[in-house]
Protein backbone atom coordinates (compact mmCIF):
# COMPACT_ATOMS: atom_id res chain seq x y z
CA UNK A 1 0.00 0.00 0.00
CA UNK A 2 2.55 2.40 0.85
CA UNK A 3 6.21 1.84 -0.39
CA UNK A 4 9.00 4.22 1.01
CA UNK A 5 12.34 4.25 -0.30
CA UNK A 6 15.53 5.71 -0.02
CA UNK A 7 13.61 8.36 1.73
CA UNK A 8 16.14 10.92 2.98
CA UNK A 9 15.26 14.94 4.16
CA UNK A 10 17.60 17.60 5.07
CA UNK A 11 16.90 20.76 7.08
CA UNK A 12 19.94 23.16 6.02
CA UNK A 13 22.68 21.10 7.59
CA UNK A 14 20.44 19.11 9.96
CA UNK A 15 19.85 15.71 8.77
CA UNK A 16 16.24 14.93 9.29
CA UNK A 17 15.80 11.58 7.60
CA UNK A 18 18.87 9.36 6.85
CA UNK A 19 18.35 7.24 3.67
CA UNK A 20 14.75 5.39 5.30
CA UNK A 21 13.16 1.86 3.72
CA UNK A 22 9.50 0.89 4.92
CA UNK A 23 6.66 -0.65 3.64
CA UNK A 24 2.84 -0.30 5.04
CA UNK A 25 0.63 -3.38 4.11
CA UNK A 26 -2.94 -3.16 3.30
CA UNK A 27 -5.11 -3.28 6.31
CA UNK A 28 -1.82 -3.37 8.93
CA UNK A 29 -1.85 -0.60 11.89
CA UNK A 30 1.86 0.58 12.06
CA UNK A 31 3.22 2.03 15.25
CA UNK A 32 6.14 4.09 14.14
CA UNK A 33 7.49 4.95 17.50
CA UNK A 34 11.32 6.97 18.51
CA UNK A 35 12.35 10.04 20.52
CA UNK A 36 11.11 13.11 19.92
CA UNK A 37 13.36 14.17 16.63
CA UNK A 38 13.34 10.92 15.02
CA UNK A 39 12.06 12.00 12.08
CA UNK A 40 8.11 11.04 11.73
CA UNK A 41 7.05 13.82 12.13
CA UNK A 42 9.02 14.86 8.91
CA UNK A 43 7.86 11.42 7.47
CA UNK A 44 4.33 12.11 7.15
CA UNK A 45 4.86 15.17 6.40
CA UNK A 46 6.21 14.54 3.31
CA UNK A 47 3.76 11.07 3.17
CA UNK A 48 0.82 13.71 2.98
CA UNK A 49 2.89 16.27 0.37
CA UNK A 50 3.20 19.25 2.95
CA UNK A 51 7.09 18.90 2.51
CA UNK A 52 9.27 17.80 -0.18
CA UNK A 53 12.14 14.96 0.57
CA UNK A 54 15.60 16.17 -0.49
CA UNK A 55 16.00 12.15 -2.29
CA UNK A 56 13.90 9.04 -2.32
CA UNK A 57 10.59 8.35 -3.11
CA UNK A 58 7.20 7.14 -1.54
CA UNK A 59 4.76 5.19 -3.91
CA UNK A 60 1.07 5.34 -2.37
CA UNK A 61 -0.67 2.41 -4.32
CA UNK A 62 0.61 3.15 -7.97
CA UNK A 63 1.24 6.76 -7.42
CA UNK A 64 4.52 8.47 -6.11
CA UNK A 65 4.55 11.45 -4.13
CA UNK A 66 6.61 13.63 -7.22
CA UNK A 67 3.86 13.05 -9.84
CA UNK A 68 0.38 12.56 -8.38
CA UNK A 69 0.41 14.23 -5.02
CA UNK A 70 -3.61 15.47 -5.36
CA UNK A 71 -4.32 11.73 -6.21
CA UNK A 72 -1.89 10.73 -2.66
CA UNK A 73 -3.49 13.45 -0.92
CA UNK A 74 -7.01 12.12 -1.59
CA UNK A 75 -6.01 8.55 -0.39
CA UNK A 76 -4.65 9.89 2.74
CA UNK A 77 -6.44 11.25 6.11
CA UNK A 78 -3.80 13.09 8.12
CA UNK A 79 -4.42 14.04 11.89
CA UNK A 80 -1.07 16.49 12.70
CA UNK A 81 0.36 16.42 15.94
CA UNK A 82 -1.93 18.84 17.84
CA UNK A 83 -4.82 18.83 15.74
CA UNK A 84 -4.21 22.83 14.90
CA UNK A 85 -7.86 24.18 13.70
CA UNK A 86 -9.63 27.22 12.39
CA UNK A 87 -10.32 29.03 15.63
CA UNK A 88 -13.14 30.80 14.83
CA UNK A 89 -15.04 28.26 12.76
CA UNK A 90 -18.03 26.24 13.92
CA UNK A 91 -17.49 22.79 14.73
CA UNK A 92 -20.02 21.70 12.03
CA UNK A 93 -18.84 24.23 9.53
CA UNK A 94 -15.38 23.55 9.88
CA UNK A 95 -16.47 19.64 9.10
CA UNK A 96 -19.15 20.80 6.37
CA UNK A 97 -15.71 22.67 4.45
CA UNK A 98 -13.84 19.54 4.72
CA UNK A 99 -16.12 17.31 3.38
CA UNK A 100 -16.77 20.12 0.67
CA UNK A 101 -12.67 20.37 -0.14
CA UNK A 102 -12.58 16.60 -0.37
CA UNK A 103 -15.45 16.10 -2.55
CA UNK A 104 -17.92 14.43 -0.46
CA UNK A 105 -21.03 14.28 -2.48
CA UNK A 106 -23.77 16.51 -1.48
CA UNK A 107 -26.58 13.69 -1.33
CA UNK A 108 -24.26 11.80 1.40
CA UNK A 109 -23.09 15.43 3.18
CA UNK A 110 -24.99 15.93 6.05
CA UNK A 111 -25.16 11.80 6.67
CA UNK A 112 -21.27 11.51 6.49
CA UNK A 113 -21.12 14.41 8.67
CA UNK A 114 -23.64 13.13 11.16
CA UNK A 115 -21.93 9.86 11.10
CA UNK A 116 -18.47 11.36 11.88
CA UNK A 117 -19.85 13.08 15.24
CA UNK A 118 -21.38 10.03 15.57
CA UNK A 119 -18.12 7.90 16.06
CA UNK A 120 -15.86 11.01 17.61
CA UNK A 121 -18.60 12.35 20.35
CA UNK A 122 -19.19 15.35 18.35
CA UNK A 123 -22.79 15.48 18.58
CA UNK A 124 -22.90 18.28 21.85
CA UNK A 125 -20.59 20.94 20.27
CA UNK A 126 -21.51 20.84 16.82
CA UNK A 127 -22.63 24.27 17.71
CA UNK A 128 -19.27 25.88 19.37
CA UNK A 129 -16.65 27.12 17.69
CA UNK A 130 -13.28 25.50 18.12
CA UNK A 131 -11.45 28.14 20.03
CA UNK A 132 -13.90 26.82 22.72
CA UNK A 133 -13.33 23.74 22.94
CA UNK A 134 -11.48 21.28 25.24
CA UNK A 135 -8.02 20.25 24.06
CA UNK A 136 -10.12 16.44 23.73
CA UNK A 137 -12.89 17.93 21.86
CA UNK A 138 -10.17 19.76 19.13
CA UNK A 139 -8.50 16.31 18.89
CA UNK A 140 -11.67 14.67 18.05
CA UNK A 141 -12.43 17.19 15.38
CA UNK A 142 -9.46 16.49 14.08
CA UNK A 143 -9.85 12.74 13.95
CA UNK A 144 -13.25 13.55 12.07
CA UNK A 145 -11.53 15.58 9.56
CA UNK A 146 -8.79 12.43 8.97
CA UNK A 147 -11.86 10.37 8.85
CA UNK A 148 -13.74 12.40 6.40
CA UNK A 149 -14.38 11.01 2.59
CA UNK A 150 -13.75 7.45 3.94
CA UNK A 151 -9.96 7.27 2.85
CA UNK A 152 -8.25 4.70 2.42
CA UNK A 153 -5.19 5.41 4.48
CA UNK A 154 -5.03 7.20 7.86
CA UNK A 155 -2.09 8.67 9.61
CA UNK A 156 -2.59 10.04 13.45
CA UNK A 157 0.42 11.90 14.63
CA UNK A 158 0.36 11.38 18.08
CA UNK A 159 -3.24 11.07 18.52
CA UNK A 160 -3.31 10.67 22.29
CA UNK A 161 -0.88 13.44 23.54
CA UNK A 162 -1.90 15.68 26.04
CA UNK A 163 -5.38 13.90 26.86
CA UNK A 164 -6.45 12.86 29.94
CA UNK A 165 -6.84 8.80 30.26
CA UNK A 166 -10.43 8.48 29.86
CA UNK A 167 -9.76 10.68 26.41
CA UNK A 168 -6.98 8.79 25.61
CA UNK A 169 -8.85 5.20 26.04
CA UNK A 170 -11.63 7.04 23.70
CA UNK A 171 -9.31 8.01 21.55
CA UNK A 172 -7.77 4.38 21.19
CA UNK A 173 -11.00 2.85 21.15
CA UNK A 174 -12.08 5.09 18.15
CA UNK A 175 -8.70 3.92 16.23
CA UNK A 176 -9.22 0.24 16.72
CA UNK A 177 -12.60 0.39 15.71
CA UNK A 178 -11.40 1.89 12.62
CA UNK A 179 -8.30 -0.04 12.19
CA UNK A 180 -10.43 -3.02 11.18
CA UNK A 181 -11.41 -1.76 7.43
CA UNK A 182 -8.54 0.61 7.31
CA UNK A 183 -4.66 1.21 6.79
CA UNK A 184 -3.19 2.90 9.73
CA UNK A 185 -0.22 4.57 10.34
CA UNK A 186 0.61 6.39 14.10
CA UNK A 187 3.11 7.25 16.75
CA UNK A 188 2.91 8.02 19.99
CA UNK A 189 4.93 8.14 23.01
CA UNK A 190 3.18 5.75 25.37
CA UNK A 191 4.32 2.08 24.35
CA UNK A 192 1.88 0.06 25.95
CA UNK A 193 -0.48 2.02 23.49
CA UNK A 194 1.28 0.82 21.05
CA UNK A 195 1.79 -2.82 22.04
CA UNK A 196 -1.90 -2.85 22.39
CA UNK A 197 -2.42 -1.41 18.98
CA UNK A 198 0.08 -2.08 16.10
CA UNK A 199 0.68 -4.88 13.91
CA UNK A 200 4.25 -4.17 13.68
CA UNK A 201 5.71 -1.05 14.98
CA UNK A 202 8.89 0.55 12.98
CA UNK A 203 11.62 2.49 15.79
CA UNK A 204 13.11 5.60 14.32
CA UNK A 205 16.15 7.48 15.81
CA UNK A 206 17.90 10.15 14.51
CA UNK A 207 16.80 9.63 11.19
CA UNK A 208 17.16 6.13 11.22
CA UNK A 209 15.11 2.74 11.31
CA UNK A 210 16.47 1.15 13.94
CA UNK A 211 13.60 -1.52 14.59
CA UNK A 212 11.23 -2.77 11.92
CA UNK A 213 9.11 -6.20 13.38
CA UNK A 214 6.58 -7.57 15.18
CA UNK A 215 7.25 -6.97 19.28
CA UNK A 216 7.35 -10.83 19.80
CA UNK A 217 9.73 -11.11 17.22
CA UNK A 218 11.82 -7.99 19.00
CA UNK A 219 11.11 -9.56 22.40
CA UNK A 220 12.66 -12.56 20.84
CA UNK A 221 15.68 -11.30 19.24
CA UNK A 222 16.89 -9.07 22.10
CA UNK A 223 15.70 -11.43 24.95
CA UNK A 224 14.52 -8.59 26.91
CA UNK A 225 10.87 -8.45 28.26
CA UNK A 226 9.91 -5.26 28.66
CA UNK A 227 8.84 -2.85 25.83
CA UNK A 228 10.15 0.26 27.49
CA UNK A 229 13.75 -1.54 28.35
CA UNK A 230 13.70 -2.31 24.48
CA UNK A 231 12.85 1.02 23.37
CA UNK A 232 15.31 2.71 25.71
CA UNK A 233 18.08 -0.09 24.64
CA UNK A 234 17.63 0.28 20.77
CA UNK A 235 17.39 4.20 21.15
CA UNK A 236 19.59 5.25 23.20
CA UNK A 237 22.65 2.36 22.28
CA UNK A 238 22.50 4.19 18.56
CA UNK A 239 22.73 7.84 19.75
CA UNK A 240 26.18 7.73 22.24
CA UNK B 1 -11.71 24.68 -10.12
CA UNK B 2 -14.20 23.38 -7.40
CA UNK B 3 -11.78 23.73 -4.75
CA UNK B 4 -11.13 27.37 -5.57
CA UNK B 5 -15.09 28.04 -5.05
CA UNK B 6 -14.48 26.23 -1.53
CA UNK B 7 -11.58 27.67 -0.56
CA UNK B 8 -13.33 31.81 -1.45
CA UNK B 9 -16.41 30.54 0.40
CA UNK B 10 -14.32 30.04 3.50
CA UNK B 11 -12.31 32.63 3.18
CA UNK B 12 -15.12 35.37 2.72
CA UNK B 13 -17.39 33.65 5.07
CA UNK B 14 -14.67 33.99 8.12
CA UNK B 15 -13.83 36.92 7.64
CA UNK B 16 -17.39 38.34 8.72
CA UNK B 17 -17.10 35.78 11.81
CA UNK B 18 -14.56 38.27 13.26
CA UNK B 19 -15.29 42.06 14.33
CA UNK B 20 -11.99 42.66 11.82
CA UNK B 21 -14.66 43.24 8.32
CA UNK B 22 -16.48 45.18 10.19
CA UNK B 23 -13.72 47.56 12.00
CA UNK B 24 -12.23 47.90 8.42
CA UNK B 25 -15.45 48.56 6.16
CA UNK B 26 -16.40 51.31 9.16
CA UNK B 27 -13.01 52.82 8.60
CA UNK B 28 -12.61 53.35 5.34
CA UNK B 29 -16.24 54.41 5.07
CA UNK B 30 -15.33 56.79 7.47
CA UNK B 31 -12.03 58.17 5.68
CA UNK B 32 -13.41 57.94 2.38
CA UNK B 33 -16.87 60.01 3.32
CA UNK B 34 -15.08 63.18 4.93
CA UNK B 35 -12.74 63.29 2.73
CA UNK B 36 -15.14 63.51 -0.23
CA UNK B 37 -18.12 65.57 1.09
CA UNK B 38 -15.75 67.91 3.25
CA UNK B 39 -14.94 69.59 0.25
CA UNK B 40 -17.60 68.61 -2.36
CA UNK B 41 -19.59 71.96 -1.74
CA UNK B 42 -17.16 74.12 -2.07
CA UNK B 43 -16.27 72.77 -6.21
CA UNK B 44 -19.92 73.31 -6.96
CA UNK B 45 -19.56 70.13 -9.62
CA UNK B 46 -22.33 67.44 -9.49
CA UNK B 47 -18.91 64.81 -10.00
CA UNK B 48 -17.61 61.56 -8.44
CA UNK B 49 -13.76 62.21 -10.05
CA UNK B 50 -12.89 63.41 -6.39
CA UNK B 51 -13.69 60.39 -4.89
CA UNK B 52 -12.18 58.59 -6.81
CA UNK B 53 -8.90 60.15 -6.52
CA UNK B 54 -8.91 59.74 -3.22
CA UNK B 55 -8.75 56.08 -3.25
CA UNK B 56 -5.65 54.56 -4.45
CA UNK B 57 -4.19 56.15 -1.20
CA UNK B 58 -6.80 54.89 1.25
CA UNK B 59 -7.05 51.70 -0.35
CA UNK B 60 -3.44 51.33 -0.02
CA UNK B 61 -3.66 51.38 3.60
CA UNK B 62 -6.96 49.22 3.95
CA UNK B 63 -6.53 46.39 1.95
CA UNK B 64 -3.43 45.47 3.34
CA UNK B 65 -5.60 45.17 6.68
CA UNK B 66 -7.89 42.64 4.38
CA UNK B 67 -5.00 40.58 3.36
CA UNK B 68 -2.59 40.45 6.33
CA UNK B 69 -4.31 37.77 8.02
CA UNK B 70 -5.03 35.32 4.65
CA UNK B 71 -1.59 33.69 5.27
CA UNK B 72 0.30 34.78 8.10
CA UNK B 73 -2.74 33.41 10.41
CA UNK B 74 -2.63 30.16 8.74
CA UNK B 75 1.23 29.70 9.50
CA UNK B 76 1.35 31.26 12.62
CA UNK B 77 -1.57 28.71 14.20
CA UNK B 78 -0.67 25.70 12.10
CA UNK B 79 -3.56 25.29 10.02
CA UNK B 80 -1.11 25.78 6.42
CA UNK B 81 -0.57 22.13 7.53
CA UNK B 82 -3.95 20.85 7.15
CA UNK B 83 -4.51 22.80 4.50
CA UNK B 84 -1.65 21.85 2.37
CA UNK B 85 -2.27 18.13 3.27
CA UNK B 86 -5.33 18.43 2.19
CA UNK B 87 -6.58 17.81 -1.62
CA UNK B 88 -6.16 21.33 -3.10
CA UNK B 89 -3.51 22.31 -5.33
CA UNK B 90 -1.38 25.74 -4.65
CA UNK B 91 -3.74 27.26 -7.55
CA UNK B 92 -6.89 26.51 -5.97
CA UNK B 93 -5.95 28.10 -2.38
CA UNK B 94 -4.04 31.31 -4.18
CA UNK B 95 -6.90 32.06 -6.17
CA UNK B 96 -9.30 31.24 -3.56
CA UNK B 97 -8.31 33.59 -1.30
CA UNK B 98 -7.48 36.37 -3.87
CA UNK B 99 -10.65 36.40 -4.96
CA UNK B 100 -12.52 36.46 -1.41
CA UNK B 101 -10.54 39.33 -0.73
CA UNK B 102 -11.29 41.00 -3.68
CA UNK B 103 -14.99 40.01 -2.83
CA UNK B 104 -14.16 41.72 0.41
CA UNK B 105 -13.23 44.75 -1.05
CA UNK B 106 -16.21 44.95 -3.46
CA UNK B 107 -18.41 44.54 -0.51
CA UNK B 108 -16.57 47.54 1.32
CA UNK B 109 -16.99 49.12 -1.70
CA UNK B 110 -21.00 48.60 -2.46
CA UNK B 111 -22.16 51.31 0.17
CA UNK B 112 -19.93 54.40 -2.19
CA UNK B 113 -22.56 53.73 -4.93
CA UNK B 114 -25.02 56.04 -2.01
CA UNK B 115 -22.57 58.71 -2.94
CA UNK B 116 -23.33 58.54 -6.49
CA UNK B 117 -26.59 58.53 -6.13
CA UNK B 118 -26.72 61.56 -3.78
CA UNK B 119 -24.92 63.22 -6.28
CA UNK B 120 -26.83 62.28 -9.20
CA UNK B 121 -29.97 64.43 -6.99
CA UNK B 122 -27.95 67.70 -6.50
CA UNK B 123 -26.64 67.97 -10.20
CA UNK B 124 -26.32 66.24 -13.82
CA UNK B 125 -24.38 63.26 -13.30
CA UNK B 126 -22.56 62.08 -15.93
CA UNK B 127 -22.20 57.99 -15.45
CA UNK B 128 -19.58 57.37 -17.44
CA UNK B 129 -17.01 58.15 -15.49
CA UNK B 130 -18.35 56.63 -12.38
CA UNK B 131 -18.83 53.54 -13.75
CA UNK B 132 -15.17 53.67 -15.33
CA UNK B 133 -14.04 54.33 -11.92
CA UNK B 134 -15.47 51.34 -9.99
CA UNK B 135 -13.93 49.06 -12.65
CA UNK B 136 -10.69 50.75 -12.20
CA UNK B 137 -11.10 50.56 -8.35
CA UNK B 138 -11.63 47.12 -8.12
CA UNK B 139 -8.98 46.07 -11.12
CA UNK B 140 -6.34 48.71 -8.60
CA UNK B 141 -8.33 46.31 -5.71
CA UNK B 142 -7.03 43.40 -7.41
CA UNK B 143 -3.44 44.72 -7.89
CA UNK B 144 -3.26 45.61 -3.83
CA UNK B 145 -4.94 42.39 -2.68
CA UNK B 146 -2.19 39.94 -4.38
CA UNK B 147 0.59 42.21 -3.10
CA UNK B 148 -0.87 41.58 0.03
CA UNK B 149 -1.33 38.02 -0.62
CA UNK B 150 2.22 37.95 -1.47
CA UNK B 151 3.68 39.80 1.70
CA UNK B 152 1.30 37.76 4.01
CA UNK B 153 3.03 34.42 2.52
CA UNK B 154 6.06 35.60 3.11
CA UNK B 155 5.37 35.93 7.04
CA UNK B 156 3.80 33.75 10.22
CA UNK B 157 4.31 37.57 11.83
CA UNK B 158 0.22 39.91 10.12
CA UNK B 159 2.14 43.07 11.69
CA UNK B 160 4.87 42.38 9.26
CA UNK B 161 2.61 41.37 6.43
CA UNK B 162 0.78 44.67 6.80
CA UNK B 163 3.42 46.69 6.92
CA UNK B 164 5.15 45.13 3.66
CA UNK B 165 2.06 45.50 1.77
CA UNK B 166 1.21 48.67 2.96
CA UNK B 167 4.83 49.88 1.89
CA UNK B 168 4.64 48.20 -1.86
CA UNK B 169 1.30 49.86 -2.44
CA UNK B 170 2.00 53.31 -1.34
CA UNK B 171 5.33 53.10 -3.10
CA UNK B 172 3.35 52.24 -6.16
CA UNK B 173 0.51 54.90 -5.64
CA UNK B 174 3.26 58.01 -4.93
CA UNK B 175 5.07 57.06 -7.05
CA UNK B 176 4.09 59.50 -9.51
CA UNK B 177 3.64 62.14 -7.20
CA UNK B 178 7.17 62.17 -5.69
CA UNK B 179 10.00 60.15 -7.23
CA UNK B 180 9.21 61.92 -10.46
CA UNK B 181 10.67 65.45 -9.22
CA UNK B 182 14.04 63.10 -8.70
CA UNK B 183 14.53 61.30 -11.31
CA UNK B 184 16.24 62.69 -14.69
CA UNK B 185 13.84 62.76 -17.66
CA UNK B 186 14.51 60.02 -19.26
CA UNK B 187 13.68 57.62 -16.66
CA UNK B 188 10.34 59.61 -15.78
CA UNK B 189 7.97 57.50 -18.29
CA UNK B 190 9.27 54.09 -17.37
CA UNK B 191 7.96 54.77 -13.68
CA UNK B 192 4.96 56.52 -14.80
CA UNK B 193 4.13 53.24 -16.34
CA UNK B 194 5.50 51.61 -13.42
CA UNK B 195 2.98 53.85 -11.02
CA UNK B 196 -0.51 52.79 -10.35
CA UNK B 197 -2.04 55.75 -9.81
CA UNK B 198 -0.95 57.05 -13.35
CA UNK B 199 -2.72 54.34 -14.82
CA UNK B 200 -5.97 54.97 -11.95
CA UNK B 201 -6.08 58.28 -13.14
CA UNK B 202 -7.05 57.53 -17.01
CA UNK B 203 -10.28 55.38 -16.34
CA UNK B 204 -11.32 57.45 -13.65
CA UNK B 205 -12.02 60.36 -16.30
CA UNK B 206 -13.15 57.45 -18.60
CA UNK B 207 -11.01 56.48 -20.67
CA UNK B 208 -10.66 52.60 -20.90
CA UNK B 209 -7.69 52.18 -22.23
CA UNK B 210 -6.03 48.63 -22.43
CA UNK B 211 -2.72 49.43 -21.55
CA UNK B 212 -4.19 50.38 -17.99
CA UNK B 213 -6.09 47.41 -17.68
CA UNK B 214 -3.02 45.01 -19.01
CA UNK B 215 -1.25 46.81 -16.20
CA UNK B 216 -3.23 46.05 -13.33
CA UNK B 217 -3.88 42.49 -14.31
CA UNK B 218 -0.04 41.69 -14.94
CA UNK B 219 0.94 43.29 -11.59
CA UNK B 220 -2.05 40.90 -9.97
CA UNK B 221 -0.90 38.29 -11.71
CA UNK B 222 3.05 38.35 -10.75
CA UNK B 223 2.29 39.28 -7.18
CA UNK B 224 0.17 35.78 -6.80
CA UNK B 225 2.97 33.91 -9.16
CA UNK B 226 5.39 34.92 -7.04
CA UNK B 227 3.17 33.85 -3.88
CA UNK B 228 3.11 30.31 -5.92
CA UNK B 229 6.82 30.55 -5.93
CA UNK B 230 7.08 31.30 -2.13
CA UNK B 231 4.74 28.29 -1.59
CA UNK B 232 7.19 25.69 -3.29
CA UNK B 233 10.14 26.92 -1.69
CA UNK B 234 8.26 26.51 1.82
CA UNK B 235 8.04 22.67 0.89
Amino acid sequence: MIKVENLTKYYGDLCALDNINFEVKKGEILGLLGPNGAGKTTTYRILTGYLNPTSGNIQVKDYNIYENQIEIKRLIGYLPESAPIYHDMLVFDYLNYVADIKHVEKKKKISHIQELAELCSLNEVMHMTIAELSKGYRQRVGIAHALMGDPEILIFDEPTSGLDPNQIAETREIIKRIGKKKTIVFSTHILSEAEATCDRMIILNEGKIVADNRLEDLRESLNIESFEDIFRKITKGNCK
Amino acid sequence: MKNINNIFKKEFKSYFFTPIAYIVISIFLLIVGWLFFSTFFLNRQANLSRFFSILPVTLAFIIPAVTMRLFSEEINIGSYEILLTMPVTFRDIIVGKFLAALAFVGVMLAPTVIYAVTVSFMGKLDWGPVIGGYIETLLLGASYCAIGILASSMTRNQVIAFITAMSICVFFTLLIDFLIFFLPNAFVGFFQYMSASFHFQNIAKGVVDSRDILYFLSVSFISLYGTNLIMQEKK
